[in-house]
């Protein structure tokens, strides 16, 4: 009897999950896969896009999660037409699995939304003063930052310490020593960043290297946080592109130039990120770059953009950061 | 005396162990009080998350339920060889972490896995849908009902069993009147573990679903969802609505269970 | 309970006849068909994966020492896990069985939650109980002690749920007789219950083990995942996915699997040999 009503319930769950199937919306579905917080931001910037007249009848499916993890479910056949994500890196997995086109680099604005920077968030009134690079390896000071070998955030993180430190005139050997020191003070290493924010909001540590766009976001929904933008930083990239595979390419292509209008772009500022819209990034300069601010990019000499680095500081057998992570824990270290 | 220091540990171990986090997790949910958890949990991804769960878990249940009734029947009253690897084989997901569950799945139906060519020129969305789920669901509980069963078979023995087939009754209606209402509720019991367990399963979902808000997202991955967007309170909201359902379920079966109550 | 006395009881064992045998190979038929598809099938492609690199790349990932490290931390507390379990889980199924006091059948019901609450709620709330904001001011987030912790909430279930049905089918006539016959408690304990509740414990401590060493949903809140010091195997094999290498990631969680693997085997046939004198 138990048996029979289950039987059922099997049945009639499955008929469920196939007309779900079936029932396909009219017009275009854009299937938009992006890594973790630009949620609240890419609502927003929906809603406003299908007022258009392009977007007019285009409805889109949503899937945000952490943004190596997303490149590699697209990778694995996630069904999607732009990927919003975290690192050009990510983009070079979607690139290697044939989805991208390798010259991606080379659409509107270089492919890139918007941008951020990568900023120290700390507990509110900064009881620590931290606020330059060297205030991280203060003793005493705590610091929280993912790990680097699975969070696209820590790899920001480390090679904007490492580019502060060669900016401020130190040898490579130096830095790579403040690495070290960095690494020491070191409490917890997360998987991605978003996890990194929330055990510093779960109490932990004194400040934790993120975003800058996380850090507003995180304010924005209440969080007793504030945040400091060390001198000097790293301009960090947010890459949006059309996949190769999607059957509306021209629709995809369509989202990512409207994207880029002036309207679109002051949305995203009010967001917290920073626009690249020439007129956008006038208007909102002052909020996010004062002047005497130095950014260094990806793509300076320092780096040589992102498959380099990656190679040189990531590689998970041969990557500068696993020599340095060993000797702040591993044996002998 | 000699009663009091086992109970004063063992109610200690419980508390600090299970008691005190479960209490947590009600006070951490009604802090800021009841209307933002009902606003989380009515809304259209929680409404859809939670149907998801649903399908995924009446999916797995009865296919567990009757693999776990054979699996232990075949083990304790039936002889053949390699029963301890059969043992450890269905123990097994008990060991495996969800975030290897997850990879296995992508290397099987991936599109560079071993299926992932025939099913795309067939046109199969295995991973990123609900089969994907379902399949790392199923999966992941595996164990629970053979686990229940397997003891309670030992334990009763098959005299029963041997007095029906001497008075003529066939293998099939000896197993289902006789073996199976004896062992009704061992298999409630693991139905009930099985049913919490496919509720509560993150990890392997996490990696497999393509975590499609409003399509592809569980309970479980709109309790992450919601933490990951700072929603502390959404996230706290649904865990809660997971952590109800399981006490609920607790209940069910502590009254449904007078035998072992009886002390 | 004859039979726990030693005495063998004398069944005559009887050829099975050609329906049951029928009846069992077709049982079999499907419960490997569906073990095959559901978990042999997935543990193969692993397998398939770890070789990727070949014997050489295998074994290089496996012998780093972030590796090395996090499978040591693994196994180290899966056993210190397993061991408390098997004490305090124990003495929690004796006091629920034999003992009686008001809500013992509430407690008895709330055992078996860690198999129902979702893992990152559990990590959160150990979290919030036992971490930086902790109100009672107990601190051990980010450490060693908070992946035992962990693993503790999440294999509490297991010894006591394999206990309770030994107990309860225990005859307390032996235990009398013992005592009328002058034992002292402890020997009682020691000598009639124990034995009795050995396979039982057993069978929970390798449970415990297994779910121990897979474990990574609460642990990977509450630990804070520095590598060499509270880094996980899960979560090495993680991040090794993360980072672009599944094969290393499928090497590392073979072997996690063998482990897991021969842990179930060994407790099994300990099981057996313990258990020997029931069969005839």
């Amino acid at each position: 009897m138990i048996r029979r009503i289950a039987l059922l319930l099997v049945l009639a769950g499955a008929l469920a999950a196939s007309c779900a199937a079936a029932a396909r919306s009219s017009g275009t579905t854009l299937n938009l896969v992006a890594y973790s917080t630009p949620k609240p931001v890419m609502s927003v910037l929906i809603g406003a896009y299908q007022k258009t007249a392009a977007g007019k009848g285009v409805s889109f499916t949503q899937s945000y999660g952490p943004s190596g993890a997303q490149a590699r479910a697209i990778a694995a056949g996630q069904p999607a037409d732009i990927a919003f994500l975290s690192t050009g890196l990510d983009v070079d997995t979607l690139v290697d699995a044939g989805l991208v086109a390798a010259n991606w680099g080379h659409l509107p604005y270089g492919g890139i939304a918007a941008d951020s920077q990568v900023v120290f968030v700390v507990r509110p009134g900064n009881p620590k003063h931290i606020g330059t690079w060297s205030d991280l390896i203060k003793p005493g000071v705590q610091v929280v930052t993912p790990n680097p070998f699975s969070s696209g955030s820590a790899k920001w993180n480390i090679l904007a310490a490492y580019g502060a430190m060669r900016k401020a005139g130190k040898t490579d050997k130096q830095a790579v020593g403040y690495l070290k020191q960095l690494f020491q003070h070191v409490v917890s290493q997360d998987s991605s960043g978003a996890n990194a924010m929330t055990t510093f909001l779960s109490g932990k540590g004194d400040v934790v290297i993120t975003y800058e766009s996380e850090a507003i976001a995180a304010r924005e929904t209440g969080a007793n946080i504030q945040f400091v933008v060390p001198n000097p930083t790293m301009l960090i990239q947010l890459p949006m592109v059309p996949l190769k595979s999607s059957p509306n390419y021209a629709k995809a292509t369509q989202f990512i130039q409207w994207l880029h209008t002036t309207a679109a772009q002051e949305m995203l500022a009010r967001g917290g990120y920073q626009p690249v819209e020439k007129a956008a990034l006038q208007r909102y300069r002052s909020k996010f770059l004062p002047k005497g601010r130095m950014l260094f990019r990806i793509t300076d000499k320092l780096f040589g953009g992102w498959r380099q680095a990656n190679k040189t500081w990531f590689d998970p057998n041969t990557g500068r950061m696993v020599a340095i992570e060993r000797s702040v824990g591993g044996p002998g270290g | 005396m000699r009663r009091f220091l086992p109970r004063v540990v063992a109610l200690g171990y419980l508390l600090v162990v299970l008691l005190a986090p479960l209490g947590m997790v009600f006070y951490r949910t009604f802090q800021h009080g009841a209307a933002p958890v009902w606003t989380a949990i009515s809304s259209p991804e929680a409404v859809h998350a939670f149907e998801l769960t649903l399908l995924v878990t009446a999916i797995a249940v009865p296919l567990n339920t009757v693999f776990g009734i054979c699996a232990a029947f075949a083990i304790v009253r039936r002889r053949f060889p390699g029963k301890g690897l059969l043992n450890a084989f269905i123990d097994l997901p008990l060991a495996i972490s969800p975030v290897v569950v997850g990879l296995s799945l992508y290397l099987l139906y991936g599109r560079t896995g071993w299926f992932g060519s025939w099913l795309t020129a067939h046109g199969i969305q295995v991973l990123f849908a609900w089969p994907a789920i379902a399949l790392a669901t199923v999966f992941v509980s595996v164990p629970f009902v053979a686990r229940e069963v397997v003891p309670t078979l030992r334990e009763l023995g098959d005299d029963q069993e041997q007095a029906a087939r001497t008075l003529g009754a066939s293998g099939w209606q000896t197993f289902r009147r006789v073996t199976l209402p004896s062992i009704r509720w061992a298999v409630v019991y693991g139905v009930v573990l099985t049913t919490a367990r496919c509720l509560g399963e993150y990890g392997a979902v996490a990696i497999v679903s393509g975590r499609v808000a409003g399509k592809t997202e569980t309970m479980t991955l709109l309790v992450d969802d919601d933490y990951q967007n700072f929603d502390l309170s959404g996230a706290y909201a649904a865990a809660l609505v997971l952590a109800a359902i399981a006490v609920v379920v607790l209940v069910v079966m502590t009254l449904t269970k007078p035998k072992e109550e009886a002390a | 309970m004859a039979d726990a006395l030693g005495i063998a009881a004398v069944r005559p064992r009887r050829a099975a006849p050609r329906g049951e045998r029928l009846g069992t190979s077709l049982t079999l038929g499907v419960v490997t068909t569906f073990l095959g598809i559901v978990v042999v099938l997935p543990i193969a492609a692993l397998v398939w994966q770890s070789k990727g690199q070949g014997a050489h790349g295998f074994w290089s990932v496996v012998s780093s020492p972030e590796a090395v490290a996090a499978l040591e931390l693994t196994l180290g507390a899966a056993v210190v896990v397993a061991l408390i379990n098997g004490v305090l889980g124990t003495i929690t199924a004796w006091v629920l069985v034999r003992d009686s006091f008001p809500g013992r059948s509430l407690v008895n019901a709330v055992i078996d939650l860690p198999f129902a609450l979702p893992t990152i709620v559990a990590g959160l709330t150990l979290l919030a109980l036992y971490g930086p904001s902790s109100p009672v001011g107990v601190d051990v987030a980010f450490t060693r002690a908070a992946v035992v912790l962990a693993l503790l909430f999440v294999t509490l279930p297991f010894v006591v749920r394999t206990v309770q049905p030994v107990l309860h089918e225990l005859d307390v006539e032996m235990e009398e007789a013992a005592r009328s016959l002058g034992a002292r408690e402890p020997t009682v304990f020691r000598r009639i219950v124990l034995p009795n509740l050995l396979p039982g414990i057993l069978s929970g401590v390798a449970l415990a083990l297994a779910r121990a060493v897979g474990e990574i949903g609460a642990v990977v809140i509450i630990s804070g995942n520095n590598p060499y010091r509270t880094e996980v195997a899960s979560v090495f094999v993680m991040n090794r996915i993360e980072s672009g290498d599944p094969a290393g990631a499928a090497a590392v969680a073979v072997v996690l699997l063998c482990i897991a693997f021969a842990i179930l085997l060994a407790i099994g046939g300990l099981r057996f040999l313990l258990t020997r004198h029931e069969r005839a």
